[in-house]
This record gives structure tokens, C-alpha cells and sequence, in this order.
């Protein structure tokens, strides 16, 4: 996949979860607390494209989180945490294909372990940042439910978000990996 | 003249990356790139954080939900009604349940609505009871009406379910929050009789309100009577005027009656040529059809009692 369409793909994918987690899932939300498509979008893009990538995109998609109409609280702070996310997820993914010789597709169990990690980290991290700058002046307590009904919740959207992510990201042949950056021998025996 | 003797070379020079390049091959993003985007979090949370409401994010805030605005609103729409879908699909035993469940809700509400009128009154009756309390400044012993005498007896008495265990004795006043009811005749442990006022064997001290008149109030007889009491005042030359209040007199000791208590006003004024005095018909404030609570004068402190001042 070449550059413009993978951030064609990019922007479709996180607009159409942006606009989903804010529209649709807040009517299958329990206790108020709604999956974090975006973030998922982010995970599963971290996941077969490069951690640069992937970061980037977890800034863009964050800000735009923090941008968009329902969002009040202090700009910054999902960019901050998505960013966090597509960085840790890309680098461990991208760790994990090498050592593994790059396969396209990441094992089933891995994404969802993926997601779940990466919706601790990016949840924990927002809340962090909130705690810091006391945004919603929440107790510990409350925050760490939040945070785990939240991490739980995204585990079952991951069930069916990250596959997706991960075919929109891996559609073309191209955008394997394994095949924008060829793994030459790098060190050759002397 | 020397010949190169180092053997010659067997492969390629080892072509080492600098760590930067290795880390921008695989794609991994370059510590400064991460710097920045650190610190432009940072800083774009600090500006959003300190400049309050006039914060730089704001405008930019609005551009974005102007676009995304529209298209939340359009999913919203479209998909509404696909994510309701899971709540129109229930099963009958589940409909008739919740029928079953609303049927016993509007039955309760049914009933509180239908006592609501008969709360309001017992509501007003008790305040109205506070009130003349209050008004009078006599401490009353509440009592509920529970029968009514016969008319065939041709006495107008009522019975209350207090008696002298709740220390009424014969001869105290009874009224509710309209006016003077009447006074206790005998009484058991638990019932005490009273005699109404329009009795046509009771006569009350009265006094009009406005110009001090003493006079003599006598009930004519009969609930439903058309003229239920009569005033006589004592100076024949006073003439009683229509819309007068006649209060009670009182008596030596409080009993039968204390004084102060509205009785009516006079409704029509009559002269009796030949006597040559006055006879005036009062309106009583009290409706005696529908009695219901009532109070006694008692001394004060008893248990139970309704002081001056209760209610308020």
C-alpha cells in the first residue's frame, strides 16, 4: 500500500470509528462506558504497518478524539494516550514479526492480546494525564473501574474491530511489512 | 617494490548502519519524531489547560464539530434505528409481563388518586384544627365524628370517639377549623356525646364581633334547617347587621363554652313588631352535615393534644 492510500485508509478508518463510538455505541453502552473504537483502529494499524506509523496516526487520531464534538476535557490528552498506544503496540508488534519472519496477518490471539494491552495502556495513560491535570477531579477508586470495565469492554469489541482494522490496513499486497522494508542480511559473517 | 601480499579480499565491506538508519529502515519512528509528538501533547494541554475559556483549542474545536457534526447526526440517523432493533424484538411472555407489571402500577396510582381528594381534606381539616388553635389560644383534644344521632330522637347530637380517658369531661367545648360545634353532654371512656349548637335545645352565649353586643344564640332544630340559629341581642335597641360575626360570650370557668369562638354571621335581620326588638338569623361556620374532625377544649398538656401554635 502506498503512502497517500494508507493514510486514505488511515483517515477513513479512524473518521468512521470516531463517528461510530460517538453515535452508535453509546446505545450499548454499559455504565456509560462506550468501547474505544479509535483506539482499537490504532492498535490493529499498529499492528501491520510500521511503529512510525502507527504513532503518528495514534497523535492524529487522539487529537481528533480530543477535537470532536462530545469531547470536553483538556485537548491533548487522547492524543498523548493513543499516541503511547500505537508506538508501545507498533514497536511490540513489530519486534514480534521480525522474530517470527513476518507473516501478513497477525495470529487471532495475538490481536486480541494486542487489544487488550493497548486499551489498558491508552486508557490508563488518559486517566493518568487527568489525575495530573485534575480534568474531572475523579477519585482513584472510580478511575480504575472506569479503566477496567473499559479494557473489558474493547477486549469484546476487539473481537470483530481489530480483524477489520488489520484487513483495511493489509488489503493491497503491498502493505506488508515484510515487503515496504525488505529484510536484507545485515550482518554478514566476516 | 612490494607486492600486495594480504590476501585478497573475500567478501564485501561489512556495510554497518548507523543506528539511526537500522531504526528508519524497520520503520521505527526517530527519537526526536517522538520528542515532538510528546511535547506537543504537552504543550497543546497546557495552552487548553491554562488560557481557560479563551483557549486557542476552542476555534479549532468548533471547525471540527462543524464537519463532524453533520456526519454524527447522519450515522445517528442512519443507524438509530438499526440499533434499536434488539428492543423491538421481545417476546410475548415478556410484553405481557411488563403489561402485567404497568396494569399493577396504574391500579396503585388508581387508588392513591381516588384517597387524594379525602387526604386533602383530612389534610385541611387538621390544619384548619391547628389554625383555631392557634387563633383561640385554647389547647384542643382532636376527636373524630362516629355517629350521628337519629331525627326521629329530634336532638341534635353527635358522637366522638374520645372519651374521659382522654380527659373529657361533660360541659367542655367542642369546634373544628370552622367554628363552634358544640358542647359534650356525657361522656364513657372512649365516646363522649355532643350537643350541636343548632339543637333546639341549646342556647349559647354570643356576642357580636364588631360592637361588642351580648346576645343569646339559639339552635332552631334540624341539620338541613333553613335557618339553623338565631341571634337575640339583649339591648333591644342594637340593631345586628347582615355579615356580623358573632363569636361565643363565654362562660363562668369555660363551661359550657369559652369565649371567642366564631359562631356564624348574621345572615338576615328581623324585627319583632311586637316586642319590639330584633331577631337576627346567623349562618354557622361550621357545616354540620358533614362533620368530621373535631376538637375539645382541654387544659393544656395533655397527650395528644393540640396546643396553640401546632402546625406552624
Amino acid at each position: 500500500m502506498s503512502g497517500t492510500q494508507r493514510l486514505v485508509a488511515a483517515l477513513v478508518t479512524v473518521v468512521a470509528a470516531l463517528l461510530l463510538q460517538v453515535t452508535v455505541f453509546p446505545h450499548l453502552a454499559w455504565n456509560g462506558v462506550v468501547p474505544d473504537l479509535v483506539l482499537l483502529a490504532v492498535v490493529g494499524a499498529a499492528l501491520v504497518t510500521d511503529p512510525r506509523f502507527a504513532t503518528l496516526l495514534g497523535f492524529g487520531a487522539g487529537l481528533l478524539l480530543d477535537l470532536a464534538p462530545p469531547a470536553d476535557h483538556t485537548a491533548g490528552r487522547w492524543a498523548l494516550a493513543l499516541m503511547v498506544v500505537g508506538y508501545v503496540v507498533g514497536r511490540l508488534a513489530h519486534d514480534h514479526s521480525s522474530a517470527q519472519a513476518g507473516s501478513a496477518r497477525p495470529a487471532y490471539p495475538l490481536m486480541l492480546a494486542a487489544g487488550a494491552g493497548g486499551a489498558f495502556v491508552g486508557t490508563s495513560v488518559f486517566a493518568l494525564s487527568g489525575l495530573l491535570l485534575r480534568d474531572p477531579a475523579v477519585d482513584v477508586g472510580e478511575l480504575l473501574e472506569v479503566v477496567l470495565a473499559a479494557v473489558a469492554y474493547d477486549v469484546l469489541a476487539a473481537l470483530v474491530v481489530l480483524p477489520a482494522a488489520v484487513w483495511v490496513f493489509t488489503r493491497e499486497p503491498g502493505a506488508r511489512p515484510a515487503q515496504v522494508t525488505p529484510r536484507t542480511p545485515r550482518r554478514t559473517p566476516v | 617494490m612490494s607486492l600486495d601480499t594480504r590476501p585478497p579480499r573475500q567478501h564485501p565491506v561489512r556495510q554497518v548502519a548507523t543506528p539511526r538508519e537500522r531504526q528508519a529502515e524497520r520503520g521505527m519512528p526517530s527519537r526526536s519524531l517522538l520528542l515532538a509528538l510528546v511535547l506537543a501533547c504537552i504543550a497543546l494541554m497546557v495552552v487548553d489547560r491554562t488560557s481557560g475559556d479563551e483557549s486557542p483549542v476552542a476555534p479549532v474545536r468548533r471547525v471540527v464539530g462543524e464537519v463532524l457534526g453533520p456526519a454524527q447526526a447522519g450515522v445517528s440517523a442512519v443507524l438509530g434505528p438499526v440499533v434499536a432493533l434488539p428492543g423491538n424484538l421481545r417476546t410475548n411472555d415478556a410484553l405481557r409481563e411488563e403489561n402485567a407489571d404497568l396494569q399493577a402500577r396504574v391500579d396503585a396510582l388508581e387508588q392513591e388518586a381516588r384517597k387524594a381528594g379525602y387526604d386533602d381534606n383530612r389534610m385541611q381539616e387538621w390544619a384548619g384544627l391547628g389554625q383555631m388553635s392557634t387563633g383561640t389560644g385554647y389547647a384542643l383534644a382532636p376527636a373524630r365524628v362516629i355517629s350521628y344521632g337519629a331525627a326521629q330522637s329530634f336532638s341534635n347530637t353527635v358522637t366522638i370517639d374520645a372519651g374521659s380517658d382522654s380527659g373529657l369531661r361533660p360541659d367542655m367545648t367542642v369546634l373544628n377549623g370552622d367554628g363552634l360545634v358544640g358542647r359534650i353532654l356525657e361522656v364513657t371512656s372512649h365516646t363522649a356525646t355532643v350537643l350541636l349548637v343548632v339543637d333546639a335545645s341549646s342556647t349559647v352565649g354570643g356576642r357580636v364581633g364588631d360592637n361588642m353586643e351580648n346576645g343569646m344564640v339559639e339552635g332552631q332544630g334540624g341539620f338541613a334547617a333553613d335557618e339553623p340559629l338565631e341571634l337575640r341581642l339583649l339591648d333591644d335597641t342594637v340593631l345586628p347587621e347582615k355579615g356580623q360575626t358573632v363569636v361565643t360570650w363565654g362562660s363562668e370557668g369555660g363551661a359550657p363554652y369559652v369565649s371567642g369562638v366564631p359562631i356564624g354571621e348574621v345572615d338576615k335581620v328581623f324585627e319583632d313588631l311586637r316586642l319590639g326588638t330584633y331577631r337576627a338569623v346567623l349562618e354557622p361556620f361550621v357545616d354540620f352535615t358533614s362533620l368530621d374532625l373535631v376538637g375539645v377544649v382541654v387544659p393544656s398538656g395533655g397527650d395528644g393534644v393540640i396546643e396553640p401554635g401546632a402546625f406552624q
